[in-house]
């Protein structure tokens, strides 16, 4: 956590609204994001200027827009690589991304990787929708197999990615999910991202109503039956009454099992229990169930501590100060080997 | 007994497998003319592949030395002496040596597999070939071996040594002193007393060889030069131009950023800067050119004195964030070292074909300045140059220079740092009337306000903004608006022109254009023709974006205007076009700098009548006539 972190300053929602005009369409859930966002960062205890908002290019990315910070709306996924110089060179600063599934996947897909990798002190919101929105509908790399839309009348035919194992697999020391519209856990979350140490990687289900709607109502509607929320400590449950479960099986996938003493049904002291500091291989678990085979896994799926680059990187430069004392200029220009050439013009 | 004789200049080229260690052998005897006196000028000369298979055409690595006791510009035309390890290094570069030249061969490598590999059908060294030279045919190998008898290292570590025959056989050739360099050895080899040892030993035989083999009778002495006094060292381009970022961002008082992703010929930049630590600089390896790009851009975004580097593909890639920088105009100084191309083209090998990828190589209208070094300590001057006007006018610059300059050397006067003018900043911190388009009157550079500023909170990004509050804008006089500033920003960078870098009359029969690294084959070239009474004029250009003012006046003065290129013209239909004269064109694009008697035969032709119709790889003046 950065110095500016730490200093007590008392904000509310509005101030983190700009005068611009909000453009995104009517209904879009990038609306809700916005405002759990800022209602968020008024508690946390930032001083305004002390925040940057860096995005991509896409619908999302007019985020920064809108934010009363610093703001920098960069070119197409290459937001990671421009907030990796900021949070390298000025480590004080909180510094958030905004990209999409495009945006962050498909053409910055590199850049997130390499982020993730390095563990960059950069709190990383993506939000899916399944579709690029500002070119007007094409299907993204999120996009489900056989996805109608402008460039694939027919259907789409390549798989997707997942993201939250993508970034699992980049090495990403912190994931988290939930939807637009579920300020509550997105609050919770976000406090939590911005308390961890490293980058954080978060993935927002975000509605586009007008390429892509309803692409998340299954989950959204009956997050009863399709949601999982992660509780630290507590047997991953989720249907009417909690009376269903996930167990994992001899072949380490998970199950969904019906929860109870009676036949045919698994004591809850079988299903899996949450913990957030868990393994990678618990991580991966999480991150692969996926709607609609599974509920979705929603909340903090998993953390671990690890220096952050922007960190070590300085460390370097302090042991070298320690090791050697700062440098001298005119004595690094005068190394190697010098001569000097007398008034008479020859080498003395 | 041995016959002293003076020399004015002296050319050698040591050339050998990749893995024979010509580098070495190469930038050791340039310390000991260094350390002579003498002026010296370096050509390294390698190929793309780290070890190209042994013996073979393809694997030849190669390092020119000029010294002389006078000034000198270039690493020399022609070699006068020429060193081969091998067969392979005889073929490749006997064409290069002056008539009647020495020749010394290993002659232990010139064995039936190396001949073949290298295409001789039998060996050059016994069959008369080379009697037009003066031929010394010695197995470097054997004495190599022989002068390590009883060593503790293997029979392939001892074959490694040869190369320190080699420098050992030229330092008695011209008379140079032995134990500084023997103390070099054992510095270099500290970590490896066993090999310091072994080097030393060969190093000595090689030397000794020289003064009791009745095959050298001459000693050869190139006196001192005449220089301005000072200290010097021996500096190669990329050297100079790593600490003149890193002065350069001292100057401003700001830690240096660098982000870079390896690419030849740049990547020793991030290799020299990543050792100067204990100076601030951070560096950071992004996973690719364009994510250096973006991470430089952060950091000026953040405050820092940013900067990357790469050489022509890298800078392809990071066209479109280069844009980003023009648009939300931040300082960034973009090095690009140039080499062959198009695409992979030739990675190790020289050429000027980059400049109308600096001049326009982004998409929409997005002009920004563009300096080039024209030596290897001008690289340092340039990089502080470079770091001023992109802090001063809040605008990305570009830094032209190339792999002769980046890697060939020279002795170089070093620098009195205090007599560097500081690169003032100004980062605003008041808040009223805070506008983010708002412009200095004199440079039209926004206010560079960095994040962490209370009440100056503000958005930026790649979307036309209006002129002055920075909101986004679609309006259409807006943008036309803010297309002209950003190009008359550009253009006022002419104000920090110093004085014009001119060699000659302000009229005359030909007017030679050059910029870059083409600056000492142009100057000496030129030297050379008004020696000979010819009304020839050079003018070196440092910045190409903006042009030089002071051409306007210039130009019209001449007969002949001739833009000198190692690339098909790329700065000529600049000059054509700005001033409707019609500037011809000298032009090569072989991987190699313009030899001396190339530039100074196209402009006799010139002056002759003679423009086009060139014969293959003959270097003359053109209108850009198709050759194929």
């Amino acid at each position: 956590m950065s110095d500016a972190a730490k200093k007590p300053v008392k904000l509310g929602k509005k101030d983190f609204e700009s005068d611009q005009d909000v453009r995104w369409c009517p209904g879009c859930g990038d609306y809700a994001i916005l405002a759990t966002v800022q209602r968020t960062l008024a508690t946390l205890g930032v001083a305004r200027e002390k925040t940057v908002f860096i995005s991509g290019i896409g619908c999302s990315s007019r985020f920064p827009y809108y934010m009363n910070t610093y703001g920098f709306h960069t070119i197409h996924g290459r937001a990671p690589a421009i907030a990796t110089g900021l949070k390298v060179t000025r480590p004080d600063l909180d510094v958030w991304v905004i990209t999409g599934d495009g945006d962050g996947l498909s053409i910055g897909g590199n850049h997130l990787i390499h982020v993730l990798r390095r563990n960059v002190d950069l709190k990383i919101l993506l939000f899916n929708n399944q579709i690029y929105g500002l070119t007007k509908g094409q299907y993204s790399p999120t996009s489900k197999v056989g996805t109608r839309a402008a460039s694939t009348p027919s259907g789409s035919v390549d798989h997707p990615v997942n993201p939250l194992a993508l970034a699992l697999g980049a090495g990403a020391t912190f994931i988290a999910r939930c939807t637009d519209t579920d300020a509550k856990t997105m609050a919770a979350i976000l406090k939590a991202a911005h308390e961890h140490p490293g980058t954080t990687f978060v993935e927002l289900l975000q509605n586009c109503p007008v390429f892509n709607d309803g692409i998340w109502d299954a989950v959204k509607d009956d997050a009863v039956n399709h949601q999982i929320k992660l509780v630290e400590g507590e047997p991953m449950r989720f249907g009417p009454n909690g009376s269903k479960g996930i167990r994992v099986t001899d072949d380490l996938e998970p199950e969904i099992v019906e929860v109870g003493d009676g036949p045919g049904q698994v004591p809850v002291s079988q299903l899996l229990v949450h913990k957030e500091r868990g393994s990678k291989m618990r991580a991966n678990l999480l991150a692969r169930m996926t709607h609609p085979d599974f509920p979705v896994p929603v909340g903090v799926l998993h953390s671990e501590v690890k220096p952050t680059y922007e960190t070590m990187a300085h460390q370097k430069v302090d042991d070298a100060i320690a090791q050697q004392g700062t440098g001298d200029l005119q004595k690094l220009l005068f190394s190697g080997m010098t001569w000097e050439v007398d008034a008479d013009g020859v080498k003395a | 007994m041995t016959k002293q004789h003076e020399l004015d200049r002296v050319v050698i080229r040591f050339a050998g497998d990749s893995g024979d260690g010509m580098q070495l052998t190469g930038t050791e005897f340039t310390k000991a003319a260094a350390e002579a006196g003498n002026d010296i000028a370096t050509f390294p000369d390698f190929p793309a592949e780290i070890r190209a298979p042994a013996g073979s055409l393809p694997g030849v690595s190669g390092f020119q030395l000029h010294f002389s006791s006078s000034e000198i510009y270039t690493p020399g035309d022609a070699p006068d002496v020429l060193v081969v390890m091998n067969p392979a290094a005889l073929k490749t570069n006997l064409k290069d040596l002056v008539e009647g030249g020495t020749i010394i061969a290993n002659a232990g490598m010139f064995v039936e597999a190396n001949l073949k590999k290298a295409g001789y059908a039998d060996n050059p060294l016994e069959n008369g070939s080379l009697d037009a030279y003066k031929l010394h045919a010695i197995d470097i190998s054997a004495l190599t071996l022989a002068a390590l008898d009883g060593s503790p290292l293997s029979t392939k570590e001892k074959g490694r040594a040869k190369n320190f025959f080699a420098l050992g056989l030229v330092f008695w050739m011209y008379g140079r002193e032995t134990e500084s360099e023997i103390r070099r050895i054992h510095k270099q080899f500290a970590k490896k007393p066993d090999l310091a040892e072994a080097n030393i030993l060969v190093f000595k035989a090689g030397y000794h060889y020289g003064e009791t083999a009745e095959v050298f009778q001459t000693q050869y002495k190139v006196p001192p030069a005449r220089w301005t006094p000072g200290v010097y060292r021996n500096i190669t381009g990329n050297e100079a131009l790593s600490m003149g970022l890193l002065v350069g961002a001292h100057l401003a008082g700001k830690p240096l950023f660098y982000s870079g992703y390896p690419i030849t010929p740049a990547s020793s930049i991030l290799h020299s800067l990543a050792k100067y630590k204990q100076f601030g600089c951070v560096t950071f390896q992004a996973e690719d050119e364009i994510a250096a790009m973006g991470a430089a851009i952060g950091g000026a975004y953040g405050g820092a004195a940013a900067v990357t580097a790469s050489s022509g593909p890298g800078i392809a890639l990071k066209g479109e964030a280069i844009g980003l920088a023009v648009m939300t105009e931040l300082p960034v100084v973009i090095v690009n070292v140039q080499r062959g191309g198009p695409s992979t083209g030739l990675p190790t090998k020289t050429e000027q074909s980059d400049l109308a990828q600096a001049l326009y190589g982004r998409n929409g209208e997005a002009p920004l300045p563009v300096i080039a070094a024209k030596t290897p300590g001008d690289s340092f001057y340039c990089a502080v140059e470079a770091m001023r006007v992109a802090i001063k006018y809040m605008v990305p610059v570009i830094l032209l220079s190339d792999g002769y300059i980046a890697n060939g050397s020279e002795p170089w006067p070093l620098p009195d740092l205090r007599s560097l003018q500081p690169i003032p900043v100004n980062h605003r911190t008041d808040p009223e009337n805070y506008y983010v388009y708002d412009r200095d009157p004199a440079t039209l550079a926004r206010a560079w306000v960095t994040p962490g500023t209370p009440g100056l909170e503000h958005r930026i990004g790649g979307i036309e903004k209006d002129a002055l509050t920075g909101n986004i804008s679609y309006d259409p006089a807006n943008h036309e608006r803010q297309t002209y500033v950003r190009a008359d920003k550009v253009a006022r960078v002419a104000q920090e022109f110093g004085e014009l870098d001119m060699r000659g009359e302000d009229e005359g029969d030909v007017l030679l254009i050059g910029w870059g690294g083409t600056f000492g084959s142009l100057r000496q070239a030129t030297e050379a023709m008004r020696d000979q009474g010819k009304k020839v004029t050079h003018v070196h250009l440092r910045w190409l974006s903006p042009l030089e003012p002071k051409l306007d006046a210039l130009i019209p003065r001449f007969k002949h205007v001739v833009c000198a290129e190692l690339n098909a013209g790329q700065l000529r239909p600049v000059l054509r076009s700005k001033y409707l004269v019609d500037v011809v064109g000298l032009n090569k694009i072989q991987g190699q700098p313009f030899k001396v008697r190339e530039v100074i035969a196209a402009i006799d032709g010139l002056l002759g009548d003679r423009v086009g119709a060139s014969k293959d790889g003959e270097t003359v003046v053109t209108r850009g006539e198709a050759r194929a």
